[in-house]
């Protein structure tokens, strides 16, 4: 589980990168704690062939991403 | 795999673009100072000087400075991205990830603006307006981007934020909601330009709502000047880098209908042509914007949703409004300022070389 909470764009999308490119991953879950990081994590994630699914995680938000 | 349209992906922020453009053109023909119709550093400079934090080009026969106004503007914003952010349930109170050093860097970035004059909204702005000038600042301000970019691509970061107080995230919002209130009621409280750029003013109610309506869109899109370049370098996503442009669009074509577009390098309004000072101050603009993650305008939003590390970076760059005029660094449209310039600007690379070094770390993931 990539953990980005607390970080602010562009760097939760900068870690998404880095585990996508360290192995492709069939699934990937990835926390961020605020609405726009979930827009970028998603567009990025859908632009490299990932579908996501949203939930709710510890108040926060949990992004699952599967390929 | 379902494909974002082109309208959900660029239509809210090429409207952004649009409005704060044609805002900027509205508020200037009102009485804002020419290619000035949004410029946050030079409307926190204003507001700096209303405090009495500088009295730059004080007259004592007027009792003020050229550059003291409690701008609506920079309230407008702050208080359209709150509103809007409680109703969308996105005001989400957090700070902690590294206050005292966005303070820092936040000084550093409005000297480097007002050594250009201006922040990267009025730099567009100002190429909009056809001041060669500024395009000369645009080239500075993408290479300081680029310097922060090789810097978040090895793990450059200010550390985590965390959750706050619902009063701690007010505080920002609420300080602006009072010096509104203040400054329409109690107006003598404040110094008031009435010579210079603090002097050129739109009425206060337009000014309100123009920047309550951009204040609103920028929160809901995001916008952010710096985004734009870094975004496109960085995952080749041009979302932002649309809203810039047509910010662009919007005020050269609202320059030509009101026949004020004039090419050139020389006589531009509130600017000047030493190149160089131009091009390095918009290079610590950018490369401390970039480690501050977001542009003057942005931070303001984003210290409406009440981030307290955006808010103790609008606190940094009032202070270093201030420090800009008391210490001669501030240009003006007679060129670069009487003080220690090279000085500031070149201690400024070195300190957000620094800061930028120290806070490499291993990112998980």
């Amino acid at each position: 589980m990539v953990d980005a909470r607390g970080y602010s764009c562009p760097t939760p999308v900068i870690m998404v990168q880095k585990a996508v490119k360290n192995g492709s991953p069939k699934k990937l879950e990835v926390a961020v704690d605020n609405q726009c990081s979930v827009e970028n994590v998603k567009r990025f994630a859908r632009n490299a062939g990932y579908q996501v699914q949203l939930s709710d995680f510890e108040g926060d938000f949990k992004l699952t991403l599967t390929k | 795999m379902e494909k974002e349209s082109f309208l959900k992906r660029y239509g809210l922020l090429v409207i952004t673009g649009l409005v704060v453009g044609a805002a900027a053109v509205l508020l200037t023909a009102f009485g804002n100072p020419a290619n000035m119709g949004f410029c946050i550093a030079c409307f926190l400079r204003d507001i700096a000087g209303a405090l009495n934090l500088q009295r730059a080009g004080f007259d004592a026969e007027q009792g003020a400075g050229i550059v003291q106004y409690v701008r609506p503007e920079i309230i407008g914003l702050v208080l359209g991205s709150t509103a809007v952010a409680f109703a969308k349930k996105e005001f989400r109170p957090k700070g902690g990830s590294s206050p005292m050093t966005r303070f820092i860097v936040a000084v550093f970035v409005m000297i480097g603006a007002l050594v250009f004059l201006g922040c990267p909204l009025r730099m567009v702005i100002r190429i909009g307006g056809g001041d060669l000038n500024a395009v000369v600042g645009l080239a500075g301000f993408a290479c300081g981007i680029l310097i922060g970019i090789a810097f978040l691509k090895n793990g450059f970061s200010l550390r985590r934020a965390y959750r706050q107080s619902m009063a701690e995230g007010l505080i920002f919002p609420g300080l602006m909601a009072v010096l509104l209130v203040l400054s329409l009621t109690m107006s003598d409280l404040f110094l008031s330009s009435k010579s210079g750029p603090g002097s050129m003013r739109a009425p206060v109610l337009l000014a309100l709502a123009a920047a309550l309506v951009v204040g609103v869109l920028a929160q809901r899109s995001r916008l952010c000047m710096v985004g734009g370049i870094r975004d496109a370098v960085l995952f080749r996503d041009f979302r932002l880098l649309s809203a810039f442009a047509a910010i662009l669009v919007a005020v050269f074509v609202g320059n030509l209908a009101l026949n004020k577009f004039n090419l050139g390098f020389a006589g531009q309004p509130i600017a000047h042509s030493e190149w160089l000072w131009n091009l390095l101050g918009m290079v610590l603009v950018g490369w401390g914007s970039v480690l501050l993650g977001g542009c003057p305008l942005r931070q303001l939003i984003l210290a409406g949703e009440g981030n307290t590390d955006s808010a103790v970076t609008v606190t940094g760059y009032i202070v270093g409004a201030a420090i800009a005029h008391n210490f001669g660094l501030a240009s003006s449209a007679t060129g670069i300022g009487t003080g220690p310039v090279a000085l500031a600007v070149v201690g400024g690379f070195v300190v957000l070389a620094v800061i930028s070094a120290v806070n490499l770390q291993k990112l998980e993931g």
